[in-house]
């Protein structure tokens, strides 16, 4: 874990400079084409409000989650459960908001050597990879509730369909 | 400001008040944790920002829909997902750049293809992924990811 936290600072400050250079290539660029810069910033500045009107909420909820939902509580629901109920808290604890896919590795881990199924741990890091719940909301907003809706069905049915699946290819071997 | 964006302001407004009357010393701390977060992720809001405005003011939706639009087929999709797997930005940020692609000329299974491989593949953490649950399930479940990303993508491209 301190090994993640390292890597995280000094993500920190390379963003930074990629956003520096970004800034560079797309003043020069403004510079040589200046009849674009109109379009330009009229769509940056959309996105601009649209993001800004959305993602400090986004990030309100989830440090509420990170604070109020404990750690362990995944291993307490999956480590044991099976069948159709495994199946549905592997689905349900993977989409409360608590941070990026990487957090989820060590919790998979610790599942798994608790026993826990394999397509139970599979079909949980999937559902934390993507059906999150402020993700669901952001895709809502920019893609609107039918794109949302018909992806997050389909992933749910073909997430499913792979954790039993790879389970099988594990236990044959 | 529209209604999802206003639901979703509502409920943390909610939320940070429940939080406060329950425990003053955990909701500050949770503050704290959105703040941080959201200042890591603030540079990356800009870039793609900035990049969105690139490429919808420079690249013309007849050249967006020739690689990645309906015409493309399967090849686009591909090309699509593949990115999205190599790509490493916060799933949040990858809806407004699918979106502004969407709406230029991409089709609906090249986006779905994006944000699926995107959020579900991670090839840098690949390594960290190895190293707790081993080389064969983080491999067969990245690659597997990969194969279900192309079939959602299809799937809604033909029913969307």
């Amino acid at each position: 874990m301190r090994k993640d936290r390292k890597q995280q600072k000094r993500k920190i400050p390379r963003d930074w400079i990629l956003l520096g250079l970004v800034l560079i290539i797309s003043i020069v660029l403004l510079l040589i084409f200046p009849d674009r810069k109109e379009a330009v910033t009229t769509v940056s500045w959309k996105y601009f409000i649209e993001m800004i009107s959305i993602l400090p909420a986004v990030m309100v909820l989830l440090g509420l989650f990170t604070v109020w939902v404990p750690k362990d509580i995944v291993v307490k629901y999956l480590g044991s459960a099976s069948g159709l109920k495994g199946i549905f808290f592997a689905i349900a604890l993977g989409t409360l908001p608590t941070g990026p896919l990487y957090i989820a590795f060590p919790i998979a881990a610790a599942l798994l050597k608790k026993g826990a199924k394999i397509s139970n741990i599979i079909i949980f890091l999937s559902s934390w990879a993507c059906i999150k719940i402020p993700q669901e909301m952001v895709e809502l907003q920019f893609l609107g509730s039918k794109f949302m809706v018909v992806r997050l069905v389909l992933t749910i049915v073909f997430v499913i369909i792979m954790g039993i699946f790879i389970e099988k290819i594990i236990e044959m071997n | 400001m529209n209604c999802t964006a206003l639901i979703i302001n509502i409920m943390a407004i909610f939320g940070l008040l429940i939080a406060f009357a329950k425990d003053k010393d955990k909701a500050i701390q949770s503050l704290k944790i959105a703040g941080k977060s959201f200042i890591r992720m603030l540079p990356m809001i800009f870039i793609i920002i900035i990049i969105i405005g690139l490429l919808l003011g420079f690249v013309p939706p007849e050249q967006i829909s020739r690689f990645i639009g309906e015409q493309s087929g399967i090849k686009g999709v591909l090309l699509v997902g593949v990115v999205g797997a190599l790509m490493h930005i916060p799933a949040l940020l990858s809806f407004p750049l699918a979106a502004s692609l969407l709406y230029n000329g991409a089709s609906i299974s090249a986006v779905a293809a994006f944000i699926t491989t995107l959020t579900m593949i991670g090839t840098i953490t690949l390594p960290l992924e190895i190293k707790e649950l081993g080389k064969k399930m983080a491999i067969l479940r990245n690659g597997l990811s990969f194969v279900i990303a192309i079939i959602i993508a299809l799937v809604m491209g033909a029913i969307l």
